[in-house]
Order: C-alpha cells, then structure tokens, then sequence
C-alpha cells in the first residue's frame, strides 16, 4: 500500500511538473524579440509602450492593429477582440500571443491594467532595460503604483 | 483630533495585546487562575480599543477629512456614502485595520462562546491569539498607519478606484477577512493543545465549529470576489487563477482539508499530528496571502504599493508564526500519540486521501504561483504561469476527490468493505453514469470533459440521497421517517447540505465551460446578433449623469422567437476625479443561464463594438458556495458542540495526566 501510494504521488508530481511546463508564458521586451531571442510558435508575452498613433482598427470594428515599443524597438500585433478599458497610445501595455512568420505578433490576450496611474511591471522592466536606467521623467510618472483591490 | 484619537486607541490595543499575550500563556504555564482569569476581560477591552480606531476612521471618511493622507488618495466628496464607507477598506492601510478589527471579532468571540471550556484551554487560546494581533498592531503602527496626516491639506481626494465603488466591493473583503483571520482560532487551539501537551478528542471537537465557521466566512469571500469580477471587470470571467485568488484559494484547501481531519480526530482520534499542520498551514497560508497582497510583490492585475518596509516586516512575522509553530510542533510529536489504528478500506483512508488530494492540491496552486514570482526575484526572467496549468492540474487532482466524497461518508470507521460498499452504491452509480451520459445530448453536444463532470455532480448527489435513506432506515427509534429526520443531528445535514453544495458548483463549472459563448460584433443602430437562441438588438446609446461619473448607455434589446425578453443597459463609464473608463456590463441572470453584454470602444457616434455572452447555468456556481457556506454554518451549529456539562469536563480534564 505504501509503494502504491509512493507510486501514485510519483505519477502525479510528474503530471503536475509537465502541465506545469507546457504552460509557461515567458516574457521578452521588443529589442529580444526583434533580435529574435524569442521562440516561433509558442505562446509568450511581451510588454511595452503602446505607439503613438499606432493604433488601427480594421474595418469589421473589432480587429486592431498596433505598435509596442520598448522605443528602441518596434513590434507591430494584432488583436481580435475588445480591448481593455485603460489601453491607450503612449501608455503601457503587456500583451500574450504567438509570433507569426511575418513578424506580426497574434495576440490572444491583452492584459487589463486595474489604474491609470499603474504601469504593468513588464511592460516598465522593457522600457528600463532598451534605456539602461535612463528613464526620462515623463516615463517615470508611469510608473507610480496605484492601488487595486 | 479624531484621526489623533484613532491612533491612540491603536496604541492602547497594543498594549493590551501584549498583556492579552503574556496573561495568557504565562498564566497558563504557571497555572495562575488570576492571570488566566483577566485574559478575558483584557481581550474585550482591545476589542473596544480596535473598533473605535475602526469607527475613527470611518468618521474620517464620512466627514471627508482630506487631511489625513488615506483618506485623500481612497476618497472623494462626490463619493457616494455607502462608497465612502467601503473606502475605508479599499487600500492597504484601512484594510489592515479591518483584518485586525475582525481578528478581535473573533477573539472577542472566543471569550463568549467558550464559557464551557477550562479556563487552561481558553487562556492559552487567547494567548496566542494575542501575540499573533501584537504582531499585526506592530505592522500597522509602524509601517501603514492609517491615520496619518497629510500638509498641505488637498482640497479633495484622490477618489476610490472605480472598480471598488461597487456593492460586491463592500462585502468581499470583510467576509474574506472573517475567512482569513478565522483560521487564526483553528491555529490557536493547535496551539494551546501542544503547549498543553495534549492532544485530544475534547481538543478536537473544541476546535471543529470555530473552523467550520472560519471555513464557511471564506467559502462566501471567495464566492462574493468571483462574482465582483464577473460582473464588474466587464468581460464575463469568474476565476483568472489570478495570485490574489490564489492567495485566498489556497487557505480555502487547506482548511477544507482540516475540517475532515479534525472529524476524524475528534471520532477516532488518528490524524492528530497531521491535523496540527494543517491548522499550522491553514493560517500560515491565510499570513502569506495578506503577504502576497499587501507586500506588493505581485505582477497581477492587483497592483499594490510596493514597499519593501512592509513586505521585510511580513516576512519576518510569516517566519516567526510558521517556524515557531513547527518547532513547537516538533519538540512534541513524542508525546502526541497516533490515536485508533485503521484498515486500508475504511472511512479513515479515504478522507486520508481526499487530505492528500487537497493538500496536493493546494501545492500546485502554491508552485504555479510563487514560482513566477521566485524566478523574477532571483533575477532569472519574467514568465507567468497561464489559466490552463491550473485548470489542467484542478480537473485531475479534484476527478478522484469527488468521486470519494460519494464513497466516503457510507464507508464505516476503521474497517470498511469494498464489495459491501458496491452493493449499497450500486443505484447511485447506475443512475450517474446514465445521467451522465445522455443529459449532454438534451443540452446540445455532447464531450466527454461535460459528460465527467455531470457524472461526478450526480455521482455526489445520489449518493447523499443514499446515505440520508440509510440513515433513516437504521435509526434505533421505532419512530417515524419524520421523527427520524428531526432527531438526526444539525452536522450530519450541514455535511450533507455542504457536499451537494460541492455537486452544484461542480454542474455550474461544467456546463459553463462546456456551453458558454461569445461574439464580439460591430454595431449600430437596429443592428442584431443572434446568440444561444437569442436576438440582441442594438437600440442605440445616449448619454447619463451619475454621482461622479458621465456614462454612455446602450439600450440592447433581446428577444428569443419574436418574443421580447428583456431590454439591457450596458453602459461605458468615465469617473470624472481619475478620469478613468470604466466598462459596467449588463447582465440578466437567469436559473439556466445568464445573458451578458457590455459595451466595447466607440467606433464613430453611433456604432460600438459589443460583446455579447451567453453563459449557461453560470449562478450556479456561487449558489454551490453558498450551499457550502450554509452546510458549515449548520454543522457549526448542531447542539453537542455547545453542550455544557463544562464543570464535569474541566475537572476530569484537570485531573487526568498529561500525556
């Protein structure tokens, strides 16, 4: 009984360690993606800055195009959906998807901020990291904690 | 003055805390009865102390007193009262306070209820509670305190986030709190019971309703968080495996995990050192969800002010509560003993498994969500841990928990048989698995993931109706099936109330992830869509004036057949202080499903982007909660739990030696 037990833990600790594989998102900023650190064909996640004036919307209404910039580099994505209250040009944004073979990210998801004033960590780490610490003091503004639930 | 008035009070309960904490277990210790006496009233007055801090506060609030700094940034003029009220709530410092304020509810609580225990017991009790709230007043007084003064004085606040100015937002954090800091009494009786050296069947069934309560609080703070976001963020989800939900999920398992040990304790006395960790863990996890919120160290949706002060001080108090216990727990175990011994096949192994099954579990919820945040603070990248990890991870653990939680309850203690157990299942499981398998087609399409889940919600159902039979046909009484069902004791229909609470939840889980749907379309006026056989259409979207907001609204109206059903009014808000968008969907609930639309961006003046949903058996997921949530408070409540013959008890108590 107890080798079963052993046996049944092992088994399940090993189901448990490879859904845990299969689904992790891994985040890279648009200078790795660009430099094409980031994996063809499996879902991840980037952050940045949402383009100034980047943003297009396709004809059906409810297909957008749009830059994310780390503003060193610039990926362009596209989304099919509606997209969360607090998106905007020049604010920041983390969105999750699959690279396509032309280069445009497909977006599945487009991660809601719960505060104007609130700057998704990953999308600030991008910014940091294209700029060393050089943020400039408008930058920096965005990256005033605000408060949630 | 009133806001100075607060903070002194928080002073004085501090003060009283610490005498709360050393009259209590040094009286204990030295066996001092005036010192275990004055713990009591000691408690009470702390209680006093923390609520007029609460109630200053509050006042700060309603009388919008934009000098004291959490006031400013959680508030506004325009904010309506009942928002105001709710503010004091709705930041880090103020909810700090309401953890603590429920803390002294429930030791408070302790005091009253608790006449029938030995004075030993209570004292100890009420000791460790008292350093557990030294250690939350320390937190407040010296990193969040709520009442500090802000110069210049703003001329108005900041305002509440939008998202919070909602009636769900008033009732989840308190009732979550009650959860959370409930679990603190479960721990405290541990505790007492190892520094008391005994651990017992009396131990046990003093800690079961205490538990039981604390586990139907959180059961309702989960449900009512779930049911905020799926009304409030817009989009019609109801879990996002989010950290924050993950933070007070897992207490949740694990303090499901302890009510059904504590049972076996206290019928069988086995389990017992197993049921002090889970009591350890159960409020270790309750800290490391406070920690996980109020520290800041998320990358979620719930963003919260990083401080490193605040995140080094809960750690250190998460280090000294969890590894304080265990060694406590450690230098014990010789004298806890292992209680009745039991057979492979036999109630006791199976609620074993089912506590395996949570606690592994609650191990998958911890690795998917401190792993993220370990990586990043190792500095070895960001990644984040998706929805279909867990949901992969809950559908295998949870199947075979389930399937028990129908065989458990008919198996006998310490030695049960399989062939016998077949036999009295047999109409249940023919039932089930018929059910199971054609109710898909009635629904629409059939797949095996809907067909499993049905099975295992009709698998817990029938069983139950097998067991309550049983139940009255082997009663001793001559009597009645009335008379037979009004003399079953209050826990045993808590328990049942609570597993097909369990069976709902699992119906609505299944049939919403197997059915729902959406379409997100471009519309304009006369516009339709047509979805789950109803007709939206798009009657156009004028604009209104709230308390502090501008709202456009859209007018959707909704037929099935030709037959109007119901007219809609999703609306997209601008809340004028932070000028921030707010989405407020439109939802018309329904037993079988619930039609939801809300209102995407503005394509020109009169066209929108509109999601429509449709979300089939959608209530019955927080209904199952609620069922839970009842079953506990109904087990909590049956008669032998606050049967007194108290003198009789504390004497035999007394006078037997300490194992």
């Amino acid at each position: 009984m107890i080798a079963g037990g052993v046996a049944a833990l092992a088994v399940s600790a090993a189901l448990v360690l490879s859904a845990f594989q299969k689904n992790l998102v891994f985040f890279f900023t648009p200078t790795q993606v660009a430099a094409n650190e980031a994996p063809q064909g499996r879902t991840f996640r980037i952050g940045g800055l949402v383009a100034p004036g980047s943003v297009k919307r396709r004809s059906d209404g409810v297909t957008v195009q749009f830059v994310v910039t780390d503003t060193a580099q610039n990926i362009p994505v596209v989304y099919q959906g509606i997209l969360p209250d607090l998106f905007r040009e020049g604010k920041g944004v983390v969105t999750q998807g699959r690279l396509g073979p032309d280069g445009v990210f497909q977006a599945s998801e487009v991660l809601a901020k719960h505060d104007e004033n609130y700057m998704p960590p990953e999308a600030a780490d991008a910014l940091k990291q294209a700029h060393g610490n050089g943020l400039n003091a408008a930058q920096k503004t965005l990256v005033v904690p605000g408060s949630g639930r | 003055m009133i806001p100075e008035l607060g903070q002194f009070a928080l002073a004085l309960a501090l003060c009283l805390a610490l005498a709360q904490g050393v009259l209590g277990i040094a009286g204990a210790a030295r066996g001092d009865r005036i010192w275990m006496a004055a713990a009591r009233p000691v408690t009470q007055g702390q209680f006093v102390f923390v609520a007029i801090a609460f109630g200053c506060l509050t006042y700060s609030f309603v009388t919008n007193d934009f000098s004291v700094s959490y006031v400013a940034s959680h508030s506004n003029s325009a904010l309506p009262l009942p928002y105001r009220i709710a503010g004091v709530w709705g930041g880090h410092e103020g909810s700090l306070l309401l953890w603590m304020l429920m803390l002294c509810v429930w030791m408070t609580a302790v005091t009253v209820f608790s006449r029938h225990l030995p004075d030993e017991m209570v004292a100890r009790v009420l000791g460790v509670m008292g350093l557990v709230s030294i250690g939350f007043l320390l937190f407040m007084l010296f990193t969040s305190n709520p009442f500090l003064r802000l110069f210049p004085i703003p001329p108005d606040g900041r305002d509440l986030n939008p998202l919070l100015q909602d009636p769900g937002m008033v009732m989840h954090p308190p009732m979550l709190y009650m959860g959370y800091v409930g679990f603190s009494v479960a721990f405290a009786f541990a505790i007492a019971a190892l520094l008391a050296g005994r651990l017992d069947a009396t131990w046990a069934r003093w800690s079961r309703p205490w538990t039981t309560v604390a586990w139907a609080f959180l059961t309702v703070g989960i449900a009512l968080g779930s049911w905020w976001a799926y009304y409030e963020l817009g989009w019609g989800g109801w879990w996002f495996w989010d950290p924050v939900e993950n933070a007070s999920f897992m207490p949740w398992l694990i303090g499901t995990a302890l009510i059904h040990s504590l049972a076996v304790t206290e019928k069988r006395g086995s389990f017992r050192s197993w049921t002090v960790l889970l009591a350890i863990f159960a409020f270790a996890l309750s800290l490391l969800g406070t920690f996980l919120v109020r520290s800041g160290v998320l990358t979620s949706v719930h963003a919260f002010a990083t401080d490193p002060a605040r995140g080094v001080f809960i750690l250190i108090f998460l280090s000294v509560v969890i590894g304080g216990s265990l060694l406590l727990f450690a230098s014990r175990t010789a004298r806890i003993g292992l209680g009745g011994g039991f057979e492979p096949v036999s109630r006791e192994s199976f609620l074993l498994t089912n506590n395996v099954l949570l606690a592994a579990a609650t191990g998958s919820v911890l690795l998917g969500t401190l792993y993220p945040l370990a990586l990043d603070a190792l500095g070895l990248g960001k990644i984040s841990v998706g929805p279909p990890y867990f949901d992969a991870v809950f559908a295998a653990v949870m199947a075979p928990a389930l399937f028990l939680m129908g065989v458990g309850p008919l198996a006998r203690w310490k030695k049960a048989s399989l062939p016998d157990l077949a036999v009295r299942l047999r109409w249940a499981f023919g039932v089930s698995v018929v059910a199971a398998l054609l109710l898909p087609f009635a629904l629409g399409q059939w797949s095996a993931l809907v067909s499993l889940g049905l099975l295992l919600a009709i698998w817990i159902a029938a069983s139950s109706v097998v067991q309550l039979r049983e139940r009255v046909r082997n009663a001793a009484s001559g009597a009645g099936v009335w008379a037979r069902l009004a003399t079953t004791p209050r826990a045993y229909y808590g328990m049942l109330l609570a597993h097909l609470g369990v069976a709902v939840f699992v119906v609505g889980v299944t049939l919403v992830k197997g059915y729902e749907s959406e379409r997100d379309v471009r519309m304009g006026p006369g516009d339709t869509v047509e979805l789950g056989g109803y007709v939206f259409r798009f009657d156009g979207v004028r604009e209104v004036n709230g308390p502090n907001y501008v709202a456009a609204r859209a007018e959707i109206h909704v037929s099935r057949e030709g037959k109007t059903m119901t007219r809609m009014y999703p609306e997209k808000r601008i809340y004028r202080v932070q000028n921030q968008p707010m989405t407020e969907a439109a939802i018309d609930p329904g037993f079988t499903r619930d039609l939801y639309v809300s209102l995407g961006d503005s394509l020109g003046p009169t066209q929108w982007v509109v999601r429509v949903q449709h979300k089939p058996f959608v209530d019955w997921i927080w209904g199952g909660c609620l069922l839970m949530a009842l079953g506990g408070l109904l087990a909590a409540s049956d008669r032998r739990y606050r049967v007194a013959s108290s003198r009789a008890r504390e004497q035999a108590y007394a006078a037997a030696p300490a194992r």
